[in-house]
């Protein structure tokens, strides 16, 4: 069993918190779901002290808190916010982003490396968002990572996974480190198919937080992790070209 | 003296940041930085404040 930094995620499906209709609406959907992470940022605090009420709300749900550097576009930009990240939510634990292309939201793979491995050395546990490169996710493990996170696909997309044959490259160059598809899920069955090619856990937000029913969505993914998760563990036969028929023809009448 | 906070210029007596967070009323679970540097919270009392500084405070926020 892998773990995240030695814990063990109560359920794989890890859940953002941002986008929701409303604050009674974000906490139904992990209610209902289950999900055993919630993610979370940092922002200027409002007027209305909005901060406070949603570590509040977040605090509530009993759950790991996993921050993440959104929006940075530096490797000093990151640090930083990761630093003010493990004082505010009291965690090792950094979801690493540093955005290199600002219309995919690509990972700027370099400094992403850069960071990882200056927040390492100051104690961070950190998931690093990054993209299906096999050679870059050796980077970050020699930069101290313990976890990664490949895209599905650009954030927000709900493309679901654009390069399936090079994420199960993947899960195959790395079989014993935690592995995360993190962003471009739309649909349950793209989180089915990422733990049916044998990935730890998926991280979505938009999905469920933009569906016409985010409670229902949310209990949809948890059920489709669930499902690819318990059929990678069951051992899948292989897929063929021919059919093999599977009622059995010994004893069948002779009929014409 | 003029201090830039959380991009908004505000007149602040200071003279260290505890106390020009408190004056700006400020309070809660919050990290802050000067001038782009993070500033643990231990050191804010012992952190002094020049005219021009810039201070970011930052709570927990939605996020994906």
């Amino acid at each position: 069993m892998r773990t995240f930094y030695g814990t063990t995620l109560s359920h794989p499906l890890m859940l953002g918190t941002a986008q929701y209709p409303s604050p009674a609406i974000l906490a139904q959907a992990f209610k209902e779901s289950g999900a055993g992470v919630a993610t979370v940022s940092l922002r200027r605090e409002g007027a209305g002290g909005e901060g406070q009420s949603f570590w509040k709300l977040i605090s509530d749900l009993g759950v790991p808190v996993l921050p993440n550097t959104a929006g940075c576009h530096t490797v000093k930009e990151a640090v930083t916010t990761a630093h003010m990240a493990r004082e505010v939510f009291d965690t090792k634990w950094i979801k690493l982003e540093l955005i290199g292309h600002t219309d995919s939201l690509q990972p700027d793979v370099f400094g992403l490396v850069e960071a990882a491995k200056i927040l390492a050395e100051d104690g961070f546990e950190v998931f690093p968002y990054t993209t299906e490169d096999l050679i870059v996710g050796e980077r970050l493990l020699a930069a101290g990572c313990e976890v990664l996170m490949p895209w599905g696909a650009p954030i927000g997309s709900g493309r679901g996974l654009a390069n399936p044959y090079a994420l199960r490259a993947m899960r195959s160059e790395f079989p014993d480190v935690p592995l995360v598809i993190d962003a471009g899920i739309g649909l349950p069955s793209h989180a089915a198919q990422a733990m049916e090619m044998g990935y730890d856990a998926v991280l979505l937000n938009t999905a469920v937080a933009r569906a016409g029913n985010p409670v229902a969505m949310a209990k949809a993914m948890a059920m489709a992790v669930e499902a690819g998760k318990l059929g990678y563990e069951a051992d899948p036969i292989e897929a063929r070209d021919m059919a093999e028929a599977s009622t059995p023809v010994i004893g069948k009448a002779f009929l014409t | 003296m003029k201090i830039i906070l959380n991009g908004e210029a505000q007149d602040l007596a200071g003279p260290n940041l505890a106390e020009a967070l408190e004056q700006a009323g400020l309070t809660g679970r919050f990290a802050t930085a000067l001038n782009e540097a993070f500033v643990p919270s231990h050191m804010r009392a012992q952190t002094l404040l020049k005219d021009g500084d810039r201070i970011e405070a930052l709570s927990p926020m939605q996020g994906g």
